[in-house]
């Protein structure tokens, strides 16, 4: 099972890329310790045989909600703009998103 | 009877005309002007917006109208409900700036009951946390003693609550941020039903678990609070459509032939004093006429390791929206990711960070089924657990937290110990039942003792009755060394 992997510093800075998080090395350090003590902890959920076991996404059994489709006013584009760091035209503004200069 | 209830019977007073809201205010604020400073309970005090709320509802009972049965009630909202116009934080750094354009269900409600916002509260960034230390804005402090924990996340709240900046409080319970921290400062903190109050406009930690319920400082007012804040709404896709709770008119009718379980999972880790409590209280029921026994449930002690996977791994999904390009801080970079990645390393405290990496890893390629899949198996193995004792039992008994007020800095190196308060609380969460923690009697430091009650799914009223038989006959609360007085004489 691949839970038996312990945690190293490489899977932190890997997984801090996933998650859009820049660590310092001193952040490094001590996040791989204390994130692999949680997951030793998390060993006794981890090594369990659940075969059989249907997954709880959502703990009480609802279903699917639906309404009529009617218009209503929704927030105020400009109040929601006014929120943003840059705006440009009534839009968000973003430094470049592709490779090459904008 | 219950307890007095000082929420209600300033309600009743303000709608017979007897009280001016505005005076209401004025003495709650002069509370908060004398021992803020010391508690740190808010982020901000909207006294301004209060006055104003509080003189409208003074010429609604001039006028001949009625405000509501929460009339000029004062209220702390913890800062990640959303209020339309007035900074949400989070206790983030992330949030900077930013104000809401909507009002949350539950702050809609509120007002149309007559309740007066007095501010929000601090609590642990994201609600990540138990002690409020991990709020970017620095920590609450323990109303009772200055150099404890108030618990957390919602520790503001609680605090709020137990220093008399307000009579009643609103907090979120994803793991016992209500039950927690209410137990450590001495008050009533309720977790109603998953999909009981709206989460329309809560600021989402863990999606399937997060919960909004109310802070007081009598079972009675926290029952009147959550049959004002409960019941349907179309804004939130989650919530039960089923009318709001009616708790209140229940709550005189005992427990005489109900069965008490003492869950014998949630005594073994506790302090001796604490567990003490515990006994205390189920001999409290047993006098009023319930039948007591131990019952165990041993999947419980699987919900500590579910927990912290299930709650980071919907975390890091949901915290994936703060990425400097909408709304809050943004730190300036080269391309897009760079400034996502920016934003995010600038805004986000260490603990919020550990979390959204533990989700992410336990979400990954390789680890999903290891990790969040056997954690969401052993969620339908602590339900099973719960279900079998409510064969038998009417409600559960435990204590809320393995100890007392931890003192400022004692865990906040290490995360697991920190994680280890919520212990208690967690199983709840994981089941979306309804738990309840009491203030009942001191620990041997003199500092209070909360012990928790657990009941099936919707069952408020059973759960509140059953509270109000603990409040009426738990031990003095003076001799908690509680109160306004006395606190922070150990400061150092």
């Amino acid at each position: 099972m691949s839970a038996d992997h312990r945690l190293t510093r490489e899977d932190v800075a890997h997984v801090a890329g996933l998650a859009r998080l820049h660590l310092s090395d001193e952040e490094l350090d001590l996040f791989t310790g204390q994130l692999a003590s949680v997951l030793d902890h998390a060993a006794d959920v981890a090594s369990l045989d659940l075969a059989g076991v249907e997954p709880t996404a959502h703990p009480l059994p609802v279903s699917n909600v639906f309404r009529s489709d009617e218009v209503r006013p929704s927030l105020d584009r400009d109040e929601l703009l006014g929120q943003a760091p840059s705006v440009e035209d009534h839009r968000f503004r973003v430094p470049r998103i592709l490779g090459e200069a904008p | 009877m219950t307890a007095p209830s000082p929420a209600a019977d300033l309600a009743g007073s303000v709608r017979s005309g007897a009280r001016r809201a505005q005076d209401v205010l004025e003495q709650y604020l002069a509370v908060v002007d004398d021992r803020e400073s010391e508690v740190h309970a808010f982020n901000l005090v909207l006294a301004d917006e209060a006055r104003s709320r509080a003189a409208a509802v003074d010429e609604l009972v001039a006028s001949g109208r009625d405000p509501g049965p929460l009339a000029g009630v004062p209220i702390a909202l913890k800062d990640n409900l959303c209020t339309r116009g007035i900074p949400t934080t989070c206790s983030s750094r992330i949030l900077e700036g930013w104000r809401p354009p909507y009002d949350a269900t539950v702050v809609d409600r509120l007002r149309a009951a007559g309740a007066v916002v007095v501010g929000k509260t601090n609590m642990d960034e994201f609600a990540m946390g138990s002690s409020t230390e991990s709020s970017a804005f620095g920590p609450t402090h323990n109303p009772h003693d200055t150099t404890r924990v108030p618990g957390g996340s919602s520790g503001g709240s609680a605090a709020a609550v137990a220093a008399g900046f307000a009579p009643l409080a609103l907090g979120s319970d994803t793991g016992g941020s209500i039950r927690q921290p209410a137990a450590l400062c001495g008050v009533v903190g309720l977790k109603p039903t998953y999909g009981t109050v709206s989460r329309y406009g809560l600021i989402a930690f863990a999606s399937s678990l997060d919960q909004i319920g109310p802070f007081a400082t009598t079972v009675a007012d926290a029952a009147l609070t959550l049959d004002v804040i409960g019941g349907h709404d179309p804004c939130d896709s989650t919530s039960l459509n089923r009318p709001a709770p009616l708790t209140l008119s229940v709550l005189d009718d005992g427990v005489d032939g109900l069965t008490v379980g003492l869950l014998t999972e949630l005594l073994d880790g506790a302090d001796p004093d604490v567990a003490a409590r515990v006994r205390q209280a189920a001999d409290t029921f047993a006098a009023a006429g319930a039948k007591v026994e131990e019952i165990s449930v041993p999947e419980v002690k699987l919900g500590l390791s579910a927990y912290y996977l299930i709650a980071p791994a919907e975390a890091s999904s949901n915290l994936a929206r703060y990425d400097g390009v909408r709304f809050g801080l943004r730190v300036d970079a080269e391309d897009t990711v760079a400034m996502n990645t920016a934003t995010r390393s600038t805004g986000f405290g260490a603990e919020v960070k550990r979390r959204i990496m533990l989700g992410t890893y336990a979400l990954s390629a390789g680890y999903f089924d290891a990790y969040y899949g056997q954690a969401l198996r052993v969620r339908t193995l602590i339900i099973e657990g719960f279900a079998r004792a409510y064969e038998r039992c009417d409600l559960l008994l435990g204590p809320t937290t393995p100890t007392t007020a931890f003192e400022l800095g004692s865990k906040v190196d290490d995360p697991l110990l920190m994680y280890l308060s919520d212990v208690c609380t967690i199983p709840s969460n994981l089941a979306g039942h309804p738990a309840v923690s009491v203030p009942f009697g001191s620990g041997a430091d003199g500092l209070p003792v909360g012990v928790q009650l657990l009941a099936p799914a919707l069952q408020e009223g059973t759960l509140l009755r059953g509270a109000a038989v603990l409040e009426a006959g738990a031990p003095d609360p003076s001799a908690a060394g509680a109160g306004a007085g006395n606190a922070g004489g150990s400061a150092s």
